[in-house]
Formats: C-alpha cells, sequence, structure tokens
C-alpha cells in the first residue's frame, strides 16, 4: 500500500458529476484534499505521479446498501475482505444496513464497528443505526444517541416494521430530530412464505409467488405517514413498475422521498431463474421484464435517484439449496461500477449523470459532496471504463464470490482508488 | 435452451419435469410402458435391465403410494431397492440436501428417486450428482411431479386414444399442484388442444394461461363436454391461511358429482391422483362409478414408472454398454 502523497493524477478526463463536466486536465492532491485542478498550487511538489490518459478520474463511488457481515457473521465475510473489495470496486464510502448480529441498535456498537472499520483505513464506513431494538419493531431506539455514534440513518435492514402504530411513532420521532429514515417497502404479511414474483414464471417453477402489491401497498403506508409525520424518507431497493409509479406521484407532491434501486434489478428479471438457480434469489424478488424496463425508464427519467450494490456475501453453503431455502442476494461492491456503466451505455446516458447514481446523489445523502473542487475531499476512484474483464471468483476480492454476473463479461474496472489522498489500490 | 433431462444426443437421462421434454420421449416412455403393462398380462413381471444396479428411494416428504409403486418397479427390473425416508426441513440443521445424496453417491447409488417439498430439489440434485446417475423426480415442492403426469397421459391414451381431439379439465387446488403443472406441459406437448383448469381464485396460479390452459372458475361451465376429467387432491392445510372456507363448500362447488359429470361427454373418464378426499373433491359415487378410471391409473403407474427408469438408466450407461 501507497501511503499518503501529494499526489499528480495527470492528463484524466475528469468528471465532476455535481456539475455534469466532463473535462481533460490534471488533479493535484494533498493532505487528503483536492488541492488543484488543472494547475498545481504554488510550491506542489508531487511525490506520486499517476498517469490517467484514457482514464476516467471521478469521486469514489458511495454505495448506499452494502453489507460487510461484521458484527456476527464474519464467517461470511469480514470488514477486512469487504472493505478491500470495496476499494478494489473503486467504491471509496460504505452506507451499511443494521442488520447484522447483533443488530446495531446501541450506540456502543456503532462505535465499536467504526473504530474497527478506521483501523483498516480503507473504504470509509457510515453505519445506518437500527430504527426499532433489535430490529424488531417493537420499541424505537436511541436514534439522537445512534446519531452522535455516527448513524447516518436509520432502517429496519430487511425486517419490516408489521405493526404501524410503531412505525408512525418511529417517523414522529424521527422528524423531530430531522433524522431520514430507509425503509425498504414490503407489507410481510403478503410475502408470507413467498420467495419469487408472482407472476407466469414462478406459477411455471412452483414457487411461491410475492406480488407486487406487498411493494405498492407498503408505500402507500410510508407515503400516508410521511404526509401525518414530515419525516424524511429514503426508499431502499424498489423492484416493481408499479412502486416507482407511487414513488413518482409522491415526489411530484413534494414529499421528502428518495429511493434507489439495487444494481442487479436493473439488468435481471424472474426469467433469469432459469432451472432454480439460486443465485437469482433476491430480496426484493427480481420481478417480470416489464417491471425491469420500469425500473431503467425510472433511473432514465431521475424518479429512481441512486444506485446501490446490495452487497451480500453469501458463501456456497448458503446457495447450494433448493432455490426457496437458499440465500438471498449476492456480491456486489466490485459490481457497482461496471453494472452501472452497462446501464448508461445502453440507455445512451452521459456519464456524469450516470456517476451522479453511484457518487453525488448517495453522498449528499450522508451530508457531503462528492465532486471534483479544490478543497474537496480526496477520495477518487480512477478507472479505465472500456477495459472488459470476467467476472470470476478469483477476480472477487470479496469473500462472497456468489453472483448471478459469474463468468459473464463486464466493462470497466477501477485503476487506483484514493481515500483522504491515500492511494488505498492500485491494480 | 440447455435442457438438465437431456443428454448431448437428446436423450433423457433424467426425468424432472415434463416441461420441455420433446413428444417422440413423451410417446417413447408410453410406448414403453405398453410393453411392461403387456408383459405383466403375459405373466412376465420380471425384467434384468437394472441387476446389480442401485435403486435409493430418497422421500424427503411422505408418501406410501409413490414410494411403493417405485419400489414395485425397480424390483421388476431386477434393481437393488433401498427406501429411505427422511424427513428433514430447512430449519433444521443438520446434513444438507446435498451432503446426503453425496454420501449416497459413494455407497454406490446408480438411481435415486427423489420426493422433496421443494421445488427445484430433483433440478439441484441431478445438477450435482456424478456422471452416470440419473435422478428421477418424484414430486418437488409445487412443481412437477412428471411420473404421475405420465401416467395420467398413459391412461388418457389407453381409454381415449388421439390427444389431439380432446377436451380435458383439472379440477381442484390447482396453486398447489405439481400434478396439475406436470399434466397440462405433457397434454399441450401431446397436442390436446383444450386444457382448463377449474377452481376458486385462490387456488388458481398467476398467469396459468401462459402455460396454455384456460382459466373456469365455474364448475359447470369449465366441464361442459370434456372427454377427461382430472380431479386433485384438497390438502387440509388449505383450510387455515384463507384460501377455503369449508371442505363443506369446496364440495358443493368444486366437487365432482354425478350431477356435475352428467355435463361433461357421456364417455367422459374420471382420474384422480390418489389418495381421495371422498365428500370433499369427490363424491363415492363418482370415484366407484363407471366412469372412474382411478385403479387403472395406479396399475399403469407401476409400468410408467418401470419404464422411466429402465430408459434413464439405459441412456445413462449409453446404449453401446447395454447387455
Amino acid at each position: 500500500m501507497i501511503e499518503t502523497k501529494n499526489t499528480v493524477i495527470r492528463n484524466g478526463r475528469l468528471i465532476d458529476p455535481t456539475q455534469g463536466t466532463d473535462t481533460q486536465g490534471d488533479l493535484y492532491l494533498a493532505g487528503g484534499k483536492i488541492v488543484g485542478i488543472g494547475s498545481a498550487p504554488a510550491g506542489f511538489v508531487a511525490e506520486l505521479d499517476i498517469d490517467a490518459s484514457g482514464l476516467v478520474v471521478a469521486p469514489g463511488l458511495v454505495d448506499l446498501c452494502a453489507r460487510l457481515r461484521e458484527p456476527g457473521n464474519e464467517y461470511k465475510a469480514t470488514l477486512q475482505s469487504e472493505m478491500a473489495a470495496s476499494v478494489a470496486g473503486g467504491v471509496t464510502s460504505i452506507v451499511c444496513p443494521p442488520d447484522t448480529d447483533p443488530p446495531l441498535d446501541e450506540p456502543g456498537l456503532v462505535m465499536n464497528l467504526r473504530q474497527r472499520a478506521r483501523k483498516h483505513d480503507l473504504a470509509r464506513l457510515y453505519p445506518v443505526g437500527a430504527l426499532t431494538v433489535g430490529l424488531k419493531g417493537r420499541e424505537i431506539t436511541e436514534m439522537a444517541l445512534l446519531r452522535e455514534a455516527g448513524c447516518v440513518a436509520f432502517s429496519q435492514g430487511d425486517v419490516p416494521i408489521a405493526d404501524l402504530q410503531v412505525l408512525y411513532r418511529a417517523m414522529q420521532y424521527a422528524a423531530t430530530f430531522g433524522f431520514e429514515l430507509r425503509l425498504r417497502p414490503e407489507e410481510a404479511s403478503l410475502v408470507n412464505d413467498g420467495v419469487a414474483h408472482d407472476g407466469d414464471y414462478a406459477s411455471r417453477l412452483g414457487l411461491t409467488g410475492i406480488p407486487v402489491i406487498a411493494e405498492t401497498i407498503a408505500i402507500a403506508q410510508i407515503v400516508q405517514l410521511m404526509r401525518a409525520t414530515g419525516c424524511k424518507v429514503h426508499i431502499a431497493r424498489l423492484s416493481s413498475g408499479a412502486g416507482i409509479e407511487l414513488v413518482r406521484e409522491a415526489k411530484r407532491e413534494g414529499l421528502p422521498l428518495s429511493c434507489d434501486v439495487a444494481i442487479n434489478h436493473i439488468h435481471l428479471a424472474d426469467v433469469d431463474i432459469g432451472y432454480f438457480d439460486s443465485q437469482y434469489r433476491f430480496d426484493p424478488p427480481l420481478r417480470s421484464l416489464r417491471d425491469r424496463d420500469a425500473i431503467v425508464a425510472g433511473l432514465n427519467d431521475g424518479t429512481i435517484d441512486a444506485i446501490c450494490s446490495d452487497h451480500s456475501p453469501v458463501d456456497d453453503d448458503g446457495k447450494l439449496l433448493p432455490f426457496a431455502e437458499a440465500e438471498r442476494g449476492a456480491t456486489g461492491l466490485e459490481l457497482l461500477l461496471p453494472l452501472t456503466l452497462a446501464w448508461a451505455e445502453r440507455n445512451r446516458i452521459a456519464l456524469p449523470a450516470a456517476l451522479a447514481k453511484i457518487s453525488s446523489v448517495p453522498a449528499a445523502k450522508i451530508g457531503f459532496s462528492a465532486d471534483l473542487q479544490v478543497g474537496s475531499r480526496a477520495d477518487l476512484v480512477v478507472f479505465d471504463p472500456n477495459e472488459a474483464w470476467t467476472v470470476t471468483r478469483e477476480a472477487l476480492r470479496s469473500q462472497g464470490k456468489n453472483t448471478p454476473f459469474a463468468g459473464m463479461e463486464v466493462k470497466g474496472r477501477a485503476r487506483y482508488t484514493f481515500v483522504k489522498g491515500k492511494c488505498v489500490f492500485a491494480l | 435452451m440447455y435442457n438438465p433431462q437431456l443428454n448431448a444426443q437428446g436423450e433423457l437421462i433424467h426425468l424432472l419435469t415434463t416441461e420441455g421434454l420433446p413428444k417422440r420421449i413423451l410417446t417413447q416412455i408410453l410406448d414403453r410402458a405398453a410393453e411392461y403393462v403387456a408383459a405383466g398380462e403375459a405373466g412376465n413381471k420380471k425384467f434384468a435391465t437394472l441387476a446389480g444396479r442401485s435403486v435409493f428411494n430418497l422421500f424427503f416428504e411422505n408418501s406410501t403410494r409413490t414410494r411403493t409403486t417405485f419400489e414395485i418397479a425397480a424390483k421388476r427390473l431386477s434393481a437393488d431397492v433401498t427406501s429411505l425416508n427422511i424427513q428433514a426441513s430447512s430449519t433444521v440443521k443438520g446434513e444438507t440436501l446435498l451432503d446426503t445424496i453425496h454420501n449416497l453417491e459413494a455407497m454406490g447409488a446408480d438411481l435415486f428417486v427423489v420426493r422433496h417439498a421443494q421445488s427445484g430439489a430433483a433440478h439441484l440434485i441431478a445438477q450435482h450428482v456424478q456422471p452416470g446417475i440419473a435422478v428421477v423426480n418424484a414430486g418437488d415442492g409445487r412443481h412437477a411431479h412428471p411420473t404421475q403426469a405420465l401416467l395420467d397421459m398413459y391412461t388418457i391414451r389407453h381409454f381415449k386414444g388421439d390427444f389431439t381431439k380432446l377436451r380435458v379439465a383439472i379440477v381442484g387446488d390447482i396453486l398447489h399442484s405439481r400434478v396439475a403443472r406436470s399434466d397440462i406441459h405433457a397434454l399441450t406437448t401431446l397436442g390436446c388442444p383444450e386444457v382448463r383448469v377449474i377452481g376458486p381464485k385462490t387456488l388458481i396460479p398467476t398467469g396459468m394461461e401462459s402455460l396454455g390452459a384456460h382459466v373456469y372458475h365455474d364448475m359447470a361451465e369449465g366441464l361442459k363436454d370434456v372427454d377427461v376429467v382430472i380431479m386433485l387432491r384438497l390438502q387440509n392445510e388449505r383450510m387455515s391461511g384463507a384460501f377455503l372456507p369449508s371442505t363443506h363448500e369446496f364440495f358443493k362447488y368444486y366437487g365432482l358429482t354425478p350431477e356435475k359429470l352428467a355435463l361433461a361427454k357421456p364417455d367422459a373418464i374420471v382420474m384422480h391422483p390418489g389418495p381421495m378426499n371422498r365428500g370433499v373433491e369427490i363424491d363415492s359415487a363418482v370415484a366407484d362409478g363407471a366412469q372412474a378410471v382411478i385403479l387403472p391409473q395406479v396399475t399403469f403407474g407401476i409400468a410408467v414408472r418401470t419404464a422411466v427408469m429402465a430408459i434413464v438408466s439405459e441412456n445413462q450407461r449409453g446404449r453401446g454398454a447395454q447387455a
């Protein structure tokens, strides 16, 4: 690993998603910050000189949902392995949900996790605190103290609150302090033992269905509660066209609502399950091709604010099971960039706008600006947008090797990743 | 699309589902079964086809009838048969499904007959067994029950002949039925022009039309002029979970009585995969009546399962190795 040095990144394609700019030039880093663009500040002596000809230089990626499995599930992944995967994927800031074991429902747990993350000194870690104690949906957590401990928002992970009274109070309480909730819209009683999108394909395979109304009813409830409480909400991982339409309406009304989608759901649909391939088991489930098209349209028109990796390292034992018993999720930190670029290329989205979905927009949700301005934090990714590579177990640094994209060729790969001005990854 | 049931020559090496099987293979199985039926009638019940081979019946879900008929079929082929009842569930931490399979492989298994409560279990096993070992699906979750469908096809062919002129109705709990799914695929592949499914909306899965079935909620309408009525077993669990209010109401609206059967063609046959719930989905007067072919189904079932085990074993060994 290279220590923090005065660095010049020469002749790169500088993309600032906050400005929508895409220009050629040099970038100067010192003391953990960007200190010059185009020309060196007075007296600058470069200790590290990187030729970025043909490469994109952009703010480091910000992933709104990545599970690092610590604490509690270290056999699946560790902070060490997943933070290494993170910077290899160009992700410099990770937002992790509270669904660890134990859940992040006490300030001490959060401080401990952040401290261990800092020790690895790779990506920055932003924990989301549990909204209810033990994620059990009964008592609300010490949100204000959790915030002081470093939580950027509050969520239930993948465990929806069954009791609307609790959710109502939780939203009132969060609104008191102006905190944002991250809610995954799912009405649990409609999911029941469902494992796949309730449609033709699940019927054919005899898999128990999860109807779209499980998502839309939950969104409708959240929207009503937002009107009643004024609480800010970020809806995590939409899966259906009907759900996106409800979000679109709520945004039009001016509610403080934002949303994201997982990278997998932009590219995959229920039919990809094929013969019960458990690599395609996700929460929320992969829905129909029509829903996938609606997700792409929602991204293109801005209804969907951000894209997350929904990184979930799962070991082989968790996947070598009948579909309904298999663990959900896939590794994603190292695929966020190439799979976002694939969406952008297919839909003719300019690079600054595409990168905004995985850097500046999620960064703004955490409370910083992911840009290329003098004085801004030197969290950067330098990548070749055209470099093709094959997703293999060996190529992935994450301890989770399972992904439906295994064996596929993707384009776009980080060459250098900088966090706080320090080169933490070089290919 | 790659079909895990077929080898590179397009021959059947596992039987996992009737979906995606070409007509020639379905017909091959039915023809082979006919040979076993004829041989049985001639008093010839034992064949050396699987002599020295080990068949494991793995029943992760309770079954008496299907397991017994597979045992009889394997014994007719002179196989060494071991039946295991493995009451396992995902919630019980223990040996995984694939660990069980690999252990039995190490004991020299040649053919697995598998029943499992999870859809796709047989596919998973077929993907992970060593080359040369055949897998026959004896029912996986709600997904498929291909030997039941094949014995149903055998029965229909036996009594009705040509599939291309038939109207077939499948009645009852379609949602939870692997038999219904496998029957629909087999019937459409064999050229049946009209397959109907009849049941209340709570028991009809989403998108049935995409499987090629016409949906009816009114039994009188659905049974009109059909040649074949396939009744499905209604599990008692359906009364919980708000699928149905009562067996009493179900019987009134979807039970097969002589009056409702009179709406079908006069020579219509009545089938049931068993075990029957008399007074729930079928009236005893129908079950024991002249149009019922439920017992012949059982007899044909042994011949069909014999044929399936013989064919997949031969294809796994390669035709050249066949004695």
